[in-house]
């Protein structure tokens, strides 16, 4: 009797070896390549975290099956060590150390948002590994010296900063002076929105702008009926917002819920937050600014096109985006997977040190645009895109070189 | 302090504007209200300080959601059902936490708590991911005054909904048997037992009962505002003020601190920016701790 299960279960432990075994050798013709990351699977950032965690997944599987990466004549597929942040960055920084000298990882890829990767990079600085992060997009990650740290994004001041240019357009346009327009700013207290802030600040002030309204989100929000109270009383012609998806989210239904009548509203995380699928018509006539649009004209060999890339993405199996739209997060993380290998094997080598020098002089064109960075690290080869929604869809407006669509003004 | 003081005058320019932010107060101080009516249950029947209660108000929250968008019921029948379903959580944690926790310390039913909140917020995280949701009633808003007022209806259909349940609570503890048998626990658990309550079965009724008004606060936040799996915390603090404020076993003291809490928010958030909404809270607490603590002095009071 007892020797039944024990027989039985050596039976499954074999089989399921053996199935292993299998596996490893289907695709392991290449040699694996470790790189580390700590991401956030859990905490606030635990969506982002996602689409940051399905882009780099995305892009290492399409590299593996066009060949893997090429480095001196062999051949690597790259392997991804991912250890969860808990969305905090003492943690984050924790586990890059462990990455670093636990796993001896010696390339890594960013976590999901700023903050986090402001709490790493000092770690991957001081071991000198270099970091391709595809989420940190505040301006403070790249005056700080690090020679280590490379991202694909435009940095977060000019994410809505394009929205005060536009409002000056659409004043000009009726007649009016572009400095009798009024701003309003609701944004998170963490570094990216700050940064967005500061960009957008910048900009009204260029014009001669007043700022009517300028407060700062908590962190939990869920209630940001105060501020448009607000909104009510002093009519600014935008209101800017960006918390992250609840930010977004709140906004939405806020705005629609009190009626409130502003000619322009601009956010981020429009698409994480699904704006559209949750609510349909009171979405309408939204801005949202994003680092990337499946609809752009940019591509490259791996990916192909960036509608190809988008299709591709959705189709695979288990996909998240099955029935939403991909989010720019996924996007940008895929490219980040793509500029390391690209570097890999124009640097021939696995030495670290090479790969760095290798990634200064990156000159891309890929689907998520062009990619170049500055001696600070950050992207310069590409704009920042601010898309309308439209009759339930979204529809680059600017910047007007690659637009599609025409700005729908006012908003109500 | 420019924009403090602009704010204030906003508030004297627009004299309307103020009905609006007592309005949006009393609104959701209804709620805040059941919340912490369970706490205030909970913590004078068995004496234990549920850090919880938040996670409990966004299950609850996320099990109305859950069964209106799969299996498409409408959104209001969510109410009672996280009703339900969070009695039944609320039993199973009693049984597998509380009762182990009941006679010990205020620090280890603190820690326990403490503890079921973040396994309560992380199973949420895996099973629901960490997107905010909502639910929305087709229901229009009303304005007055030039827009200057609104009544979201379906606020004031969650307010209602709120009021008419702890109404049906309290009747409850005044009128049925088990009622009685609470209350008497809560008066003396020894001499109770000693009349024959079965004071386990009270004591897991009414932990049940917390975790259920909880549920069925949490269904009608979803419908008002956003939940997402880490925002009990803010709750359980509200709570916490709210029953503190009011002090043990006064009742009309929890309704009036909950409305005055909404009410007090909602100003301070216009007044110091709506980063400050929550630290007000917490900011009352102090100030109530400190008060009582003053006042127990002066009674030559100790506390148990």
């Amino acid at each position: 009797m007892s020797v039944k299960p024990i027989a039985i279960a050596a039976a499954i432990a074999t089989m399921m070896s053996y199935s292993a075994a299998a596996n490893a050798a289907a695709h392991s013709k290449c040699a694996e390549l470790k790189i580390g990351s700590a991401i956030s699977l859990t905490g606030k950032y635990t969506t982002a975290g996602a689409h940051a965690k399905a882009g780099y997944d995305f892009a290492v599987k399409k590299i593996d099956e066009a060949g893997g990466v090429k480095i001196a004549g062999k051949c690597y597929n790259f392997k991804i060590i991912y250890y969860d942040d808990e969305s905090k960055g003492d943690r984050g920084a924790t586990l890059a150390e462990r990455l670093i000298n636990q796993d001896k990882v010696q390339y890594m890829l960013g976590p999901y948002s700023s903050g986090l990767t402001k709490a790493i990079a000092p770690i991957t600085e001081k071991y000198k590994i270099p970091m391709v992060e595809a989420e940190g997009a505040s301006r403070s990650l790249f005056n700080k010296g690090y020679k280590y740290l490379f991202a694909v994004l435009s940095t977060s001041e000019q994410y809505l900063a394009s929205a005060i240019t536009l409002a000056a357009e659409m004043a000009k346009k009726n007649g009016k002076d572009p400095s009798s327009v009024k701003v309003a700013i609701a944004v998170e207290n963490d570094p990216f929105s700050l940064d967005i802030r500061a960009g957008v600040k910048e900009d009204a002030a260029k014009f001669g702008m007043k700022v009517v309204i300028d407060e700062k989100l908590p962190r939990d929000l869920s209630d940001m009926a105060p501020i448009l109270n607000k909104v009510k009383l002093l009519k600014p012609d935008v209101l800017i917002v960006s918390g992250h998806s609840k930010g977004a989210a709140t906004a939405v239904r806020q705005v629609a819920e009190m009626k409130i009548k502003v000619p322009m509203l601009a956010m981020t995380h429009c698409e994480s937050a699904n704006v559209i699928g949750k609510f349909g018509k009171d979405a309408e006539k939204v801005l949202c600014s994003t680092q990337w649009s499946e609809t752009l004209s940019y591509k490259d060999e791996l990916f192909g096109s960036a509608s190809d890339y988008n299709k591709e993405i959705k189709a695979a199996p288990g996909s998240a985006y099955a029935n939403k739209s991909v989010p720019y997060q996924t996007a940008q993380a895929s490219a980040a997977v793509y500029v390391l290998k690209d570097a890999f094997e124009r640097s021939g080598s696995l030495d670290k040190d090479k790969l760095r020098d290798a990634l200064t002089k990156t000159n891309m064109k890929t689907f998520y645009g062009g990619i170049k960075f500055s001696a600070a690290g950050n992207n310069i080869a590409k704009p920042m895109v601010l898309r309308q929604i439209q009759n339930g869809k979204y529809v680059v407006v600017a910047p007007s070189a690659f637009a599609a669509g025409k700005l729908a003004w006012p908003r109500n | 302090m420019d924009q403090i003081l602009g704010n204030i005058s906003l508030l004297i320019q627009f004299p309307v504007v103020n009905i609006n932010i007592v309005l949006q107060g009393v609104l959701i101080g209804a709620i805040f209200v059941l919340a912490a009516y369970g706490l205030a249950l909970v913590w004078g029947v068995m004496n234990v300080k549920n850090l919880a209660q938040g996670d409990f108000v966004i299950a609850g929250g996320y099990a109305s959601w859950w069964f209106n968008t799969n299996l498409g019921l409408p959104a209001l029948l969510g109410i009672p059902l996280a009703f339900a379903i969070l009695w039944g959580i609320g039993w199973v944690i009693y049984k597998l936490v509380i009762r182990r926790v009941i006679e010990r310390d205020l620090f280890t039913s603190l820690l326990a708590t403490f503890g079921v909140g973040i396994v309560m917020a992380q199973s949420m995280n895996l099973l629901f991911s960490a997107d905010t949701q909502s639910l929305r009633l087709d229901y229009d808003s009303l304005d007055f005054f030039d827009n200057l007022v609104n009544l979201p209806i379906a606020k004031l259909v969650g307010a209602i909904t709120a009021v008419s349940l702890a109404i049906a609570v309290i009747v409850f503890m005044k009128r049925s048997r088990m009622g009685q048998a609470i209350r008497a626990t809560a008066q003396d658990a020894r001499a109770a037992r000693v009349m024959g309550i079965d004071t386990e079965k009270v004591y897991a009724f009414t932990f049940s009962l917390n975790a259920a008004i909880c549920g069925a606060a949490g269904a009608i936040i979803v419908l008002v505002w956003e939940i997402q799996p880490f925002f009990g915390m803010g709750y359980s603090i509200r709570s916490f003020v709210i029953v503190t404020a009011a002090g043990l076993g006064n009742l009309p003291g929890v309704i009036a601190a909950g409305f005055g809490i909404g009410i007090l928010e909602q100003f301070g958030a216009h007044i110091f920016g709506i980063s400050y909404q929550q630290a007000i809270a917490v900011l009352l607490l102090l100030m109530v701790l400190i008060y009582r603590l003053a006042q127990q002095r002066r009674n030559r009071q100790v506390l148990q």
